[in-house]
């Protein structure tokens, strides 16, 4: 995973709240073997309509997205995060997130910052005002800037460290594997096996 | 096991947690989890095997790791080959990796295959304060046994093949008490769409959920997984049941269950896992079982259901500004105007199954109420059992004969509609009552409508043609044979 400081990028408004991911990428896509190659999956039902805020030019090349609250409920499908990254997207900005999403996108380096809902409100008006305006994202200081507007961004503290420093969970993980094997030591033998087959 | 178990009063979802640390977090770092059962399918784990062997890692536990292909899986014509050249080409990467890397697999065709919530409970490997994990967000299903399940992505499902561990920060604990006696009719399904409807369909965001109370009590295992099962459409991570006499007859004798010592052993265990007196939850919900009605969802999301009785609410009547507008924008996809009774909407399919509602218990309700009766014209009817084992047992019972002659497809196992990855799918515009947990838009199918409701619901609107309860239907006139 390649390390996280801060980002600049044109700016969308995602003005829904709820957004699921069936919407972010629809299960028709999931089938798809491979880890990248998902950009055409992203909101696919929704790029039929013209009007799509990412079918409009100023924001067709949009690397971070201001949605509203509950954003990435649903399904557990990491494809949805996969698709906002093959699109381009590196930040993702709204009010609140669906736990299992926030988990998945913090392993594959988007960021997810949680702002106030009056703060999405005064970032989509300044998107509206100019549209294609550029936004800087800094991890570091979890902070946005858009125009004359800073808002305050939170990530979890352990997830922005990894951000930052581009840590792969697995490697860390097996740090500990020694512990992991005196825990398997002390295990009973009522938990489940899925072998021998019965 | 673990050493540091607090001092206090602890809930259901607190013990199986502390007695899975393997390391415990300090410094807001998470604590690192053992995972007992970790079950695998073809959608989310093609890119979890990659991983592997990008990093020349093997699966470090074959024996707590077992798969199953279901949600691309055709239900007709399973001796075929997969039409569908993407399905079938993640459906053999499956095949290989189970091979390559050593995973029990059980593939279309095999007994064992069927939806992975379906398999684990009936092979009794999901067991009470057991920790499950699967690529899957439905895999809440299991802690109706008193297990802490929840769904995990791709990484993560690399993660503990590689581990058998997850780094996780505790969850919350919500406690929902259901008490007092359901109506005849009312069912499990239409407890935990109420409960949605109360708390919205991220009310329970970072939350596990404890179902108690006797309205819960007094539930089957098969009534408890469906709770369970919806638990994340409340945005929840888990939900759980403490496990009871119920629990210990289900996992009892079951294939793969303790036997001799291990049972004992287990049980003794067991018994010492529901939440102790003055135990502190995070938050509290109550709900009058007395009260509940058959339940069905207007909207485009888990949360926007009403009483079966009621009728399509007005989004005016609601205060929130992002609820008006979501539900502005689901009356809109769904083709309903406000005011309109529920009652008084037309369906076009009845699907019946899901890993929801596709258990022996579902299907035996589904076909007590269209016993005898013939579907409506026009409606499309689709039974598709959650497990080969379940079609097979359903079959021992006569209840394929009874589908068919209702005039149902009676189809193979799979997650089928619930998602229309395989060829199940509603067509644009298609109004359907579903027995399965996500009426998102496109959910079965581009442009397709859905109502989540009970079988019990599904089997009297399939006899209709509208939206309705058994207790709707004319008494049976028998059909000729």
């Amino acid at each position: 995973m390649e390390k996280f400081t801060t980002h600049t990028g044109i700016a969308a408004a995602l003005t829904r709240s709820a957004v699921d991911t069936d919407q972010i990428i629809p299960a028709v896509y999931l089938k798809r073997v491979t880890k990248t190659g998902f950009e055409d999956a992203l909101f696919a039902n929704w790029r039929q309509d013209p009007d799509f805020v990412l079918n409009q030019p100023a924001f067709a090349r949009a690397s971070i997205l201001v949605a509203g609250p509950d954003f990435g409920t649903g399904s557990s499908r990491e494809h949805a995060v996969w698709a906002l990254r093959d699109y381009g997207f590196q930040v993702v900005l709204s009010p609140k997130f669906a736990d299992i999403f926030r988990g998945n996108a913090g392993k594959q380096g988007l960021v997810t910052g949680v702002i106030s809902e009056a703060d999405v409100e005064a970032i989509w008006a300044q998107i509206e005002a100019q549209p294609g305006i550029e936004m800087t994202v800094d991890l570091l200081e979890r902070t946005a800037v858009i125009g004359e507007l800073r808002v305050s961004f939170e990530i979890d503290d352990y997830t922005r460290w990894r951000l930052l420093e581009g840590l792969d969970d697995i490697g860390l993980t097996l740090r500990n594997e020694d512990k992991i094997a005196q825990f398997e030591a002390r295990r009973e033998a009522w938990r489940p096996r899925t072998l021998p087959v019965r | 096991m673990s050493t540091t178990i607090p001092d206090r009063p602890r809930t259901l979802a607190e013990k199986v947690w502390d007695d899975h640390l393997v390391v415990k977090g300090e410094d807001g770092q998470p604590d690192l989890i053992y995972i007992d059962l970790h079950l695998v399918h073809e959608v989310t784990s093609p890119q979890a095997f990659d991983g592997l062997r990008a990093e020349g890692r093997p699966v470090r536990r074959l024996d707590l790791t077992i798969a199953t292909e279901d949600h691309n899986t055709p239900t007709l014509e399973i001796d075929k080959p997969i039409a569908d050249l993407t399905s079938r080409t993640q459906i053999e990467t499956l095949r290989r990796n189970a091979d390559e890397f050593g995973v029990r697999l059980h593939s279309l065709g095999d007994k064992e295959q069927g939806i992975v919530h379906v398999v684990g409970p009936q092979l009794g490997l999901t067991m009470p304060g057991i920790t499950v994990v699967c690529g899957d967000s439905h895999t809440s299903t299991h802690g109706a046994f008193g297990a802490m399940a929840f769904g995990i992505g791709t990484s993560e499902v690399e993660h503990v093949l590689a581990t058998q561990t997850l780094p996780l920060k505790p969850f919350k604990t919500m406690a929902i008490t259901v008490e007092g006696e359901l109506k005849p009719g009312v069912t499990a399904k239409d407890i935990i769409l109420a409960i949605i409807a109360k708390i919205g369909a991220n009310g329970g965001q970072g939350y596990v959920l404890e179902f108690r109370g006797s309205a819960i009590r007094s539930l089957s295992m098969e009534g408890r997984m469906t709770m369970c099962n919806m638990s994340i459409e409340a945005g929840a991570r888990a939900g759980m049941i403490a496990p009871d006499e119920t629990t210990f007859a289900y996992v009892k004798d079951k294939p793969h269950a303790p036997q001799g010592q291990d049972w004992d052993d287990a049980v003794a265990y067991w018994r010492t896992l529901p939440s102790d007196e003055g135990a502190v939850y995070d938050a509290e919900v109550f709900l009058d079982a007395n009260e509940l009605e058959p339940f069905v969802t207007w909207g485009t999301n888990p949360g926007q259901g009403v009483s079966l009785s009621d009728v399509v609410p007005d989004p005016a009547s609601f205060a929130d500004a992002n609820e008006r507008a979501a539900a502005e924008r689901a009356l809109a996809y769904m083709d309903l105007a406000a005011g309109t009774p529920l009652k008084d909407v037309t369906v076009d399919a009845v699907f019946m199954g899901s890993c929801t509602n596709s258990r022996i218990e579902d299907l035996r309700a589904f076909a007590s109420v269209i016993e005898g009766r013939h579907k409506a014209d026009g409606v499309r009817v689709m039974v598709v059992p959650g497990s080969a084992r379940v079609r097979l047992e359903a079959e021992a019972e006569g209840l394929d004969k009874v589908f068919t002659a209702f005039g149902a497809e009676w189809r193979f196992a799979g997650c089928s509609m619930c998602l229309g990855m395989n060829p199940d799918q509603l067509a644009p515009g298609e109004r359907c009552a579903s027995t399965s947990n996500r009426n998102f838009e496109g959910r079965q199918g581009k442009g397709g409508r859905t109502h989540l409701v009970s079988p019990l619901v599904a089997a009297a609107t399939a006899v209709l043609g509208r939206l309705a309860s058994p207790s709707d239907l004319p008494a049976v006139e028998k059909v000729e044979a």
